[in-house]
Formats: C-alpha cells, structure tokens, sequence
C-alpha cells in the first residue's frame, strides 16, 4: 500500500491502541444469514396479512377500454380487486423531475395504470387474496380489453417528427437534454495530428438482485399509522414520498429494512407497485405483501444504461491528448422514475467524460428520451461504465492510430497526482486522485512486461489473448448538491446515536443502511476504537425511522464516508462524556484518563481505575453518588454531510486479461486486477470485496447481461435462464490493490468504494478485446461483447 | 387433483404430518408450512439455486420438486445443516472470508459447497468454480466464496472429520 502523507498531526482518534481502522474483522451477524436465520421481507408474516399480485399489461403501450374485475372478486380466498382508477383515490400521481436538471420533463404516473399502458408489464390492477397463489388464479380471472397503440422503441428515431409522441402533453418524446462546451473543441480537434471517432453502444441491463423487490405495508387504522417494511436502501426517503402521496404526516409512516437481498440501486427507487402495496393497505386496512416474482423483476426494476455514445478524441503524434467530444442518447422508458428521476445517468456521462485527463477541450451532448419500454434508472455505478467505457476506448483507438502502447498514452494523459486540487472540464473539483500511483502499482501487480512478452509468443501459436486497462473516476460521498439542491427530499446528511449502556456496552443507531456492504461492520469499528471498547460490545441499529436518527441510507457510495463520519464524531464526544463522569467520580481530570478495552485507565501508565460497566451502574442506578452538578449524558448524536466538495471523487485503474476464441467467438476472462483509491479504509476486505463484487457486475455488463427488447417492446428474455448473469466458472480471480488518500473533509478521511468496480470493468474489457483482435483489424465498441459481436467484428458472419 | 394431499417425511430430522395442495413447490412448502425460512426463492424456475435444499443426502433445487413428491424422503434444509454442526467450519470460512455479503445466496451456496466437498477432498479452483456454476450471487463476484470452500477443503484435508 502507498501511504499518502497523514493530514492529521499527531495521533488521531482512529490511531488508538486496539484501534479496528485499518484491520481486517469479520462482519458482525454473519451468523444470521449463514444459518437461514435472516429476516428478509419476503419471510415475513404478519397477523391479518395478505398478498397482492399484479395484473400486468402485455401490451408496450396500450389504451385500457375495459377493465371486468366481476369474475376475479368471485375466485377463492379474493379479498379484493382494485383497478387503477380506485386506487387513485388513495394515492396521488407523481412526477419524476428535479429542479436542478434543467429542461427535465415528465409525465404523471399512477400507482396503477388508469387509461392507458405505457410498457409491457405496468400494472392495471391489483388482486388482493389470502395467498399468492390464490390471487393468481383470481388475477387469471380479470378481464381487461385494450386497444393497442404504436410503441415507441428506438431511442434513434424517438425524436423523429413521423414518431408518436408517447405523453401528447410534453409536445414531445425528449425527457432531457444537456450541452456542455469547455475551451476550444474546434480548434483542437483542427489541430490533431489524428482524429479517432467510434459509436459506443451500452444493452440495456438490470441488477437482478437475488431477492426481488419485496414490500409489506400495514395501516394500523386505530394508530392512522402505516408501517412499511421494505427492503430499500434509503428508508427515510421511502417514508417521505408515502406520506407525501398517501396524505399522511411523516410521522404516520414508519420504514423498517431488515435483511435485504441484494440492491445494488435497484432498492434505492420506489416503484409504482410499491406505491400501490402502500395505497392497498390503508384502503383494505391490514396487511398486504408484494413479492416481485422473477418475471417481474425484470419487467419492472429499473433497467439501466442503454446509451449510445458517439464518441471523438484528438490526439497529437507524440501521444497528446486534445480534446473529446460526445454524442450521448439514452432511451429511459415511458417516465422519469421517482423520487430520483433517470436524467442522472446521462448528466453524470456528460461530466465523466475525459475526467482523469488533462485536455482542457471538451463538447458534450446527452439527449435523454421516452420509450414504451421499462422504465430506466440509477444502477450502480450511475453513468460511469458508460463515460469509462468511452472514455478509455477513445484513448485506446488513439493509441493505436499512432501505434503507441496503451500504458504511455495514459502516462502522458491523466493528470498529474502532484496537481491537485483542481477541476475537470465538466467543471467536476477533485480535492486529490492518484491516477499514476495507481497505474504504477497496477502495473507492478500484473507483471505488465510479462504479460506483454506472453502475449506475444501465444499469438504466433493462434492463440489471442489481449490486456486492457481502464482508469476510472468515481463519484462518492454526495453532498446535497445529487438531489437536494433539485428538491428532492433525499438527505444528504446522515445521524448517529450512540450511548453506554447500564452494564458499559454500547448501542449505536445510525441512519445508513446495510444491504451486506459492511455498514454494521465499520459503524462497530469506528465507534469500537474512538470509544475503546471491544466490537463484539457494540451493537447496531440501522433500517427504521422510529429508531435511527435521519439520514439518506447507503447509496451512491455514501455510507462509510459519511455515516462513517457521523458514527466517528458521536463516539469522539461521547467517549469526552465517559471521561468527565470517570473525571468526577476517581477525582481525576479528564486528560489523565482513557479507555482501553472497556476499562478506563491512567493514561500515562494504563493502570486500571475503573471498568466501564462500574461506571455505567453509577451513573444509571446511583447517580445520588455523582458529586452535585454532574448531569452525564452517555447518549450523543452527531450528524455529518460534506460541505467543500459536492462529491469525494475517488479514482482507480483496472486491467483485464483474456482469451478470445475467434473461431467460437467465446471470451474467456482469465485475471482482473484492479488499483482503486478510497482514502482511509476502514476494513480492507470489505473494501476488497466492494470492488470484487463491483468488477463482477461491471464484466456481466461487459459479457453478458442485456434486456433483449423486440421492435414491438416486447422484453424477450425476461427470465433467469435468457438472461445471462456472471456465473462462477466464468469469473476469473480478481486481484486488488489500493493507494491511499484521504479526503481532508472529514476526520475519518474515507471516500466511498462500492462502485469503483463496476464503473471500470467493462471498459478494461473492451479494451483487451480489442488488444486480442488487433492482428485482425477488428474494433468492437458494443457490449455486451457476446460471440455473436465478435464473430461479426471478425467478419466470420 | 386439486384436494389437498397427506403426506409424511422426515425434514431436518424432525417427522412432518402435513396436508399440502398437489401443486405446491417443496420451497413453498419449507417456506410457508414449516416456516423455515431459510430456504430462499430467487428465480423460481430452477437457475438460481437459493433453494437449493438436501433430499435424500442429494442436493436438488427445491423450486422443482413439489412436495408431495418429498413422500417418505429425508429433507435437509440450511437450519438443520447450521443445527447439526455439519458445516460449522464452511460457515467459520465463509465468516473470515467475508464470502457473503446480503446472504440470501448463502444458504444455497453452503450446500452446494458442502456437497461437492462431501464428493471431492481438495476440488480445486476450477472444480469449486465448476461445482457451484448453478448457484447465482450478485454481490461477492464469488472469489471470496471460491477462497471459503478452497480453505475448507485445506482445513478438513489436514484434520479429517
């Protein structure tokens, strides 16, 4: 690891004796999930309970002319069938734009479909049964006539004059469009010595999270309370768009997310049939629970990217990077989703393009359209497999034109590590990246030599393998400038809660959430070694809004940075509160005492004076001891949203090797190594695994995983056998590195790491492709990268 | 064929009298009848493998199997296997290797696991890769599960169970 220089003089709070910052500890409740013990939400049962299933429309887009409910109410164990038109009276519409993304339009969207489908599985209408499987065969029974209507598509000619407008009120099918234009694109690009340009094309694909999105809503009518158990990464959000749309107080709903199945973004939206699950309970008053089935998973959680990127670089013949320019069009479906919409993707492309580069000359444009197809939305790694993948493709093609090796263009590109702080061409601030100690320490990692001279001797046995690298910038630690500044009731802060309790363990509440991350683990680490305590002595509490301060949750690779944060500046003041009281009953001072492995100690030669547990039973059952005057408070609650940056940009750098089969067109990914910067990391293979799990998401991206749509929007592979996602005997082992450097912002110093991975991968891909293919004058800029692309690249078919 | 059916088996070692519809899968069945929750349904159609439960010491994906077709079997599921103490050293591997992140896999996976280290002493890397190809994780990438299984095996070939 390359230690970058520490800001904090002296010994800082996390350099502590036992402190966990830095180590390697397993995650606290393991256990739970390993034995089957988890409380998942589609586990849960709850008195009085009942399941909705969802009719959903076959039709991309469709008038309804007729909804017959009379045979389904008939069928057994109904407890209700409620169409779209009475559940409005429940729930009001919403529409998904923010204030910040200028221009943002979109249309009202209902929890279930009223006049008319506009994607092929939008829900009209809700059979409410005693089971699933009764109301199943009820929703059989529901009679619904449409009348079709041209489905919108093509994302190329959505915005043709001859193509129907999908929302007539909007004028037309652009939902969003952003230009942007830095120094002297025009010139520089006349100034090339070579001008490269290519036609990036991202399938559309989904986050396939192992547990489909599951929601159970119970209306308390004798409380007017709604308590919402869902598996969602942001609960206080969750809590704020139910009361908005259900007329309810805030404090009417409260959010608990146990267990969660996975997320990954896909559980950072709320969906129409959750908003409808909601309206469902108050208006049949008991318990209803939704559990996606896998069909509808894929016709319903968000899908993500599908752009098309033209993309252009200008480059000198001594390697010199110019300028960039794209051309970026995404289709996004029927509506803008809600609360978050789905301009953030193509905004975040516009303002990663060319970002690790020097080149001060950059002309964007980004054209984000409607579709009669699923709706599309904020998926790990928002925008930045998209702006990686063109990006790093253009310098390859670069290099390649003025036959110069992938490593030294970069070397010659990407700014300096000893430049900082300074801005990108998007006019993004980085406090501090560290684009060539990265390369430098990936290089190392990968033999990068080595591999080159075994490159070479396979390809004169036929066989082609090929290294691709991709350098990467990242965007974690949100201020409000992601939502809030748009008026989105997203916070951008997060709380933490901590306090002793009577027998000296400590109970920690905090706002962001778990989702298998690590967010327990590194909340117990930091307030563990700040307080002094032993991790196995803290416990906790995340997932509810009675019970946590508010906060945003864990998104956008926000959790450790800021919760983190949160958690440290709790601990620090609480732990001050521990000394006072200790101060006051051992007639000591507060500097000459500390605590070590719950016991407070002299600090000067760690004699013990008293357990924590001791003091603990003093303050709580005989305060009537304390000296007069002395209050304790061991509970303190600290919030923290970074304030100097809009985000913490962190960076990093990813190479693939591979095989390509050009016969078969088969791909065979044989090592993955990965440099990533995250400042101070809390627990190392939690970061590590962030990064695997991330690099795996970004090869399926790369390889396999695409939402395959026919013309008429009919989704064709909307099951787990025809989508393809990474299996295991495809991944290959997945070396990371790290380079560290803190974000001055905070005392903890950590910047987010559960994107990096994602963000990068298939752009390393790609561009080992394409180094495996050089031999054949063969260019792929399409993923996922299947044997038919390849096959076809090769003029094979 | 829609009357409710008897039958009897053995789940985790316990007798089960139960009376089940003839169309309801041995996942819905553990799940909703027994409670036992730890046999988790990802995909329904037998890719995923998080149903993945033990029938007669063979593992087989519970969402294909209907219940009244477990007449008189032997049903392990991931609460009997944790109970026992099987696969206490493959739960031990997986915690230190932090091989599960939201772990709805991981009751799937750690039978799978512990299946093909019951068939194999020391897999190797490709041979766990290989053996867990139908068992789906979205959050590790694997690596960490491969290394769980591959410290497993090690641990178990120098002491013998």
């Amino acid at each position: 690891m390359i230690e970058a220089p520490a800001k904090h003089e002296g010994l800082s709070v996390l350099d502590r004796p036992n402190s966990y910052i830095g180590k390697t500890v397993p995650r606290p409740n393991l256990d739970r999930l390993m034995q089957g013990r988890g409380a998942y939400v589609s586990d849960m049962e709850l008195p009085r309970m009942a399941h909705v299933v969802f009719l959903r429309s076959p039709h991309a887009h469709a008038r309804i002319v007729n909804v017959d409910i009379e045979a389904a109410r008939q069928m057994p164990g109904v407890v209700a069938v409620v169409t779209g038109k009475e559940l409005a009276d429940v729930i009001t519409p919403w529409v998904g734009v923010l204030s910040h993304l200028k221009g943002l339009k979109s249309a009202p969207q209902h929890a279930i479909a009223i006049d008319r489908v506009c994607w092929q599985g939008e829900a009209v209408a809700a059979v409410v049964a005693t089971s699933r499987a009764l109301a199943e065969d009820a929703a059989e029974q529901v009679l619904v006539s449409y009348e079709e209507l041209d489905a919108v598509t093509d994302m190329r000619t959505a915005l043709d004059p001859e193509t129907p407008v999908i929302h007539a009120s909007l004028g037309d099918n652009l939902a969003f469009e952003r230009v942007h234009n830095a120094g002297e694109v025009d010139q520089a690009f006349a100034a090339s010595d070579e001008v490269v340009e290519a036609d990036f094309v991202f399938g559309r694909h989904t986050g396939v999270t192992l547990e489909p999105r599951s929601v159970v809503a119970d209306w308390n009518a004798a409380e007017a309370r709604l308590t919402i158990y869902q598996g969602t990464q942001a609960p206080h959000m969750v809590q704020n768009i139910a009361a908005l749309h259900l007329g309810l107080e805030e404090q009417q709903v409260r959010v608990v997310c146990k267990d969660v199945g996975g997320s990954f973004g896909i559980k950072v939206h709320i969906y129409a049939d959750e908003m409808a699950t909601y309206a469902l309970s108050k208006l049949l008053r008991r318990p209803i629970k939704f559990v996606a089935d896998r069909v509808e998973s894929f016709n319903t959680d968000i899908h993500a990217r599908d752009h098309r990127c033209k993309g252009k670089i200008g480059v000198k013949h001594d390697g010199t990077i110019i300028a960039f320019e794209i051309d970026d069009l995404t289709g996004i479906g029927p509506y803008s989703m809600y609360p978050r919409t789905s301009a953030i993707e193509a905004n975040q492309v516009v303002n990663l393009v060319g970002g690790t580069y020097v080149t001060r000359n950059y002309r964007a444009r980004a054209r984000v359209v409607f579709q009669n197809k699923n709706v599309m939305c904020q998926y790990r790694a928002v925008g930045h497999p998209i702006a990686c993948s063109v990006t790093e493709g253009l310098v390859d093609l670069a290099a390649m034109r003025i036959g110069m090796d992938p490593v030294d263009i970069r070397r010659r590109n990407l700014i300096a590590d000893d430049a900082y702080p300074c801005s990108s061409p998007a006019g993004l601030k980085f406090e501090r990246l560290s684009h060539h100690a990265s390369l430098a320490k990936l290089l190392q990692m990968m033999d990068y030599g080595r591999l080159r001279a075994e490159q070479a001797e396979l390809r004169k046995k036929g066989v082609y393998r090929g290294i691709g690298i991709a350098s990467f910038i990242e965007v974690t630690n949100p201020s409000s400038a992601f939502y809030g500044v748009g008026g989105a009731k997203i916070s951008s802060q997060d709380g933490v809660a901590v306090r002793l309790d009577a027998q000296g363990s400590v109970i920690c509440q905090t706002s962001i959430t778990e989702q298998g991350q690590g967010s327990e683990s590194l909340t117990a680490q930091i307030v563990g070694s700040v307080l002094g305590v032993s991790m196995d002595r803290v416990r906790v509490i995340l997932g509810d809004t009675d019970n946590t301060p508010y906060g945003g949750g864990t998104w956008a690779s926000r959790g450790a940075g800021i919760g983190g944060e949160a958690a440290l500046q709790a601990a620090k003041v609480l732990r001050k509160n521990i000394l006072d009281v200790a101060a006051a009953i051992l007639q000591s001072t507060p500097a000459e005492l500390d605590i070590v492995e719950s016991r407070i100690v002299n600090a000067n030669d760690g004699a013990l004076r008293i357990e924590l547990k001791e003091l603990s039973r003093i303050v709580y059952f005989r305060p009537d001891t304390l000296p007069p005057g002395i209050q304790p408070e061991l509970m303190v609650t600290r919030h923290f949203v970074p304030r100097e940056y809009p985000f913490a940009f962190t960076n990093g750098v990813q190479a693939s090797w591979l095989e390509v089969d050009v016969d078969t067109g088969f791909i065979k990914l044989l090592r993955h190594w990965v440099v990533e910067d995250c400042g101070t990391i809390i627990n190392p293979q939690l970061v590590d695994e962030q990064i695997r799990g991330g690099v795996v998401q970004g090869l399926g991206a790369a390889l396999f995983e695409k939402c395959i749509y026919d013309e008429r929007g009919q989704l064709t592979n909307a099951n787990m056998a025809d989508y393809l996602v990474p299996m295991s005997g495809e991944m290959p082992d997945i070396d990371v590195g790290h380079v560290v450097s803190p974000t001055a912002e905070s005392e903890l110093g950590a910047k987010g790491a559960g994107e990096a991975g994602t963000a990068g991968a298939a752009a390393a891909v790609a561009n080992a492709v394409n180094d495996a293919l050089k031999p054949f004058g063969a260019v792929i800029t399409e993923i996922p990268i299947t044997p038919q692309i390849v096959l076809a690249a090769l003029g094979q078919i | 064929m829609t009357a409710p059916i008897s039958i009897l088996l053995q789940v985790n070692g316990e007798r089960v009298d139960a009376h089940v519809l003839p169309r309801i899968n041995l996942a819905d069945f553990l799940r909703e009848h027994l409670h036992l929750t730890g046999t988790h349904v990802g995909c329904e159609h037998g890719v995923c493998g998080a149903c993945t439960v033990r029938v007669n010491g063979e593992i087989v994906r519970a969402c294909l199997m209907l219940a009244v077709q477990a007449q008189g079997a032997s049903v392990q599921t991931i609460e009997g296997l944790s109970d026992s103490g099987e696969i206490a050293d493959l739960q031990e591997a997986f915690r230190n290797r932090n091989a599960l992140q939201c772990g709805y896999c991981t009751p799937g996976m750690l039978m799978a696991a512990q299946d093909l280290l019951k068939q194999q002493l020391a897999p190797s890397r490709d041979e766990i890769r290989g053996h867990l190809s139908g068992n789906y994780c979205r959050c590790t990438g694997y690596h960490a599960i491969i290394d769980a299984i591959e410290a497993t095996a090690s641990a178990r070939q120098r002491s013998p169970q």
